[in-house]
């Protein structure tokens, strides 16, 4: 019975709205730009979030990283003596002996892989390209999800037999050889000359998050085996930049740690962190970057950018309420005569409280699923978006920035438990901003309102 | 047995330090049946009077006795109750609802009955009666816009007897009507009354309050005679 009634009463206030139908319909707008807006933006925010947790999981969420960090000038200057008096080459970054410490002191590890790197002009034939070149032991692609194309990757014989061979990665591949077949070639990088016995499919870009970790290309890789990289390139890099010279002397870039159980990983990377200080002393020349940590961070900034994208939304549902407000304020004093009548034909005041109440919040609920509609459109407009943005904007300037990847890259996804929250959050303003009207036109005098002209 | 009962009925408006004295000591009583026009020039206190009968304000002073209830002790709910259930309005400017049709407007009543029971067959039945009984079967869905002025007074005489009340309050009912108008909706009104019906009209034409069995003339907040004042047969 119940029931019925509110059915009859919604559909009465439906038609008082439909009378006015654009004025409906514009007082509606508030309502609906704020519920798409809340939508809109909760689904951006989720969606770069996705993608920062994607970029950190692509690093490993086991996984410990233990980078050698070129230390403040300063203290480089202690390191190599002081002053002119002679040449010394900088020494930082981690030891080989570090590996052998970490590796057998450490019980919650499953595995570890080291790897030195050098950026370094690779050329095939007339064709060059600037590539990272890695040296590093078998389990390397493994523990950096890499997956091989073509061939093979490096073998624990190619390390023990310092192999000149390497694995080269998929833009590495179709730059130097966008014709021929790679397998069995032979590059040349510095002064040395490598056999490829394997070529990486392509892989996307793992995380930069927090500014502690540069994003990582493994597109433009060249594999050789560690102890290939020791005896032809050496510890110590010597570098000409126009006219200046420079040396310094490394012997790991990074030693990746998997942990066994995702609980320990926080806990052995303090373990790492206090074992390595203690061997490096004051030189702050490593840094240790956990995954999950970074997972957790991002997690954080989430809920931020939720918080902060959400609220600046929900001003806009606010002044959508008070246009409803406004709109219905005025359509009491409009009505002021069939307020009247229904009065005298036996509504009692909260019969008109309920009346007008209905009609706000049947005006704010539709404009929220209207809003929610739209809402929903979202990753499609975002799609539109970015081709105007890729077309328009980026060509010009940095194209390939890291803001700019992040942008293209992101997909708006909706956060399905924000479309029940928009709709009950717009029903909550016809509420609250249809009681004061409703009252209004419930507390007048029906006498009075009966002579209203 | 009375329909509606006033001893000694008062009300005054209090305007900063003037006290306005509207009803000065109003004393009548309608039988079952009665058809009274209550007649007076402006000023007399005759809309004061109407509002008082039709409880949509309450007496400062004496009773109003309407079916048993004492209306001047009932507070804002109950007055609504009391309009709804025991009074027929009929007005000068009619006060159809714009945007209804002819039967939902007829309809208004039966929503806010006090048991707030759900329209059923029953009552659009009668509803329906009522229009074919006020001449406008055919034109259910029309709305008032579309309709003459004559036809939306019927309109408003099906409304007010939809929930079959104690008594008729007819406002000036054929103030905005012309003469031929006039004469067809003063019929229905004493058709209604020869039925059984007990009305009470509010008009300061002669031509109109000597369709009544009696009138009553206010003057200066008092009732000033009452009585068979003037008789259909009279000019």
């Amino acid at each position: 019975m119940p029931f019925a009634n509110t059915l009859r009463t919604v559909r009465l206030a439906l038609k008082s709205l439909l009378l006015h139908k654009l004025r409906s319909g514009l007082t509606m707008l508030g309502i609906v730009f704020g519920v798409f807006s809340v939508i809109a933006m909760l689904a951006i925010g989720e969606g770069a979030s996705a993608q920062a947790q994607a970029q950190v999981l692509a690093l490993g969420a086991t996984n410990i990283i233990v980078l050698t960090v070129k230390p403040p000038p300063d203290s480089q200057q202690n390191s190599s003596g002081g002053g002119r008096r002679g040449f010394v080459v900088p020494q930082y970054g981690l030891l080989r002996s570090d590996y052998d410490l970490l590796t057998s002191t450490l019980p919650t590890i499953s595995g570890a892989v080291r790897m030195r790197e050098l950026v370094s002009e690779v050329r095939y034939l007339q064709r060059t390209l600037n590539c990272r070149l890695v040296g590093t032991t078998t389990e390397y692609a493994e523990m950096n999800h890499l997956q091989l194309l073509r061939g093979r990757f490096l073998s624990d014989q190619d390390e023990a037999d310092m192999a000149n061979v390497c694995v080269i990665g998929a833009e590495t591949a179709s730059t130097l050889f966008p014709l021929e077949d790679p397998l069995g070639q032979i590059i040349q990088v510095r002064t040395h000359r490598y056999t490829i016995i394997g070529v990486m499919r392509s892989r996307t870009a793992s995380a930069a998050i927090g500014g502690s970790l540069s994003g990582q290309d493994f597109n433009k890789d060249v594999y050789i085996p560690l102890s290939t990289f020791r005896v032809r390139v050496g510890d110590i890099v010597f570098t000409r930049l126009s006219g200046t010279f420079s040396a310094e002397q490394v012997e790991l870039s990074q030693i990746t740690l998997k942990v066994r159980d995702m609980k320990d990983v926080v806990a052995t990377s303090e373990v790492v962190k206090e074992s390595l200080s203690r061997t490096h002393g004051a030189k702050s020349d490593f840094d240790v970057i956990v995954p999950l940590e970074l997972l957790r961070q991002a997690d954080q900034i989430r809920h931020i950018f939720n918080i902060v994208l959400g609220s600046i939304a929900a001003i806009s549902l606010v002044v959508g309420g008070i246009g409803i407000m406004n709109i219905m304020l005025a359509t009491v004093t409009e009505r002021t005569r069939e307020i009247g009548i229904r009065r005298a034909l036996g509504a009692r005041q909260r019969d008109i409280i309920h009346q007008f109440l209905t009609e706000t919040i049947v005006l704010a609920g539709s404009g929220g699923l209207i809003g929610i509609l739209l809402g929903l459109s979202t990753p499609l407009a975002f799609q539109g978006l970015k081709v105007i943005v890729q077309n328009f904007v980026l060509e010009q300037e940095s194209g390939n920035s890291q803001m700019s990847k992040m942008f293209t890259e992101m997909e708006p996804r909706i956060a399905w438990w924000s479309l029940p929250v928009a709709f009950g959050i717009s029903v909550g303003i016809g509420v609250i901003f249809g009681l004061y009207p409703a009252r209004s036109a419930a507390k007048m005098d029906p006498i009075e309102a009966l002579r209203h002209e | 047995m009375h329909a509606a009962r006033l001893i000694d009925l008062t009300k005054f408006y209090f305007l900063g330090d003037n006290i306005v004295r509207a009803l000065r000591g109003v004393s009548a009583d309608f039988p079952m049946g009665d058809f009274v026009a209550i007649m007076g020039s402006s000023g007399s206190g005759k809309s004061t009077l109407l509002n008082l009968l039709g409880a949509l304000d309450r007496p400062t002073g004496g009773q109003y006795i309407l079916a048993g209830y004492d209306v001047g002790t009932l507070n804002d709910d109950d007055l609504s109750e009391i309009r709804n259930r025991l009074i027929g309005f009929i007005f000068q400017s009619y006060n159809l609802i714009p945007q209804y049709t002819v039967l939902e407007n007829i309809q208004v009543p039966l929503h806010y009955r006090s048991n707030r029971r759900t329209i059923g067959s029953t009552e659009i039945n009668r509803c329906l009666d009522l229009a074919e009984r006020v001449g406008l079967a055919e034109r259910l869905d029309h709305r008032p816009f579309q309709l003459s002025g004559g036809q939306q007074q019927r309109v408003a005489i099906a409304r007010a007897l939809v929930n079959d009340p104690e008594i008729i309050l007819a406002d000036e009912p054929t103030g905005n009507l012309d003469s031929v108008t006039e004469k067809e909706i003063m019929d229905l009104l004493t058709a209604l009354n020869r039925e059984g019906r007990t009305i009470i009209l509010v008009t300061h034409e002669t031509s109109v309050a000597r369709r009544a069995r009696h009138q009553i003339v206010m003057k200066d907040g008092l009732i000033h005679s009452e009585g068979m004042l003037i008789t259909d047969g009279e000019k």
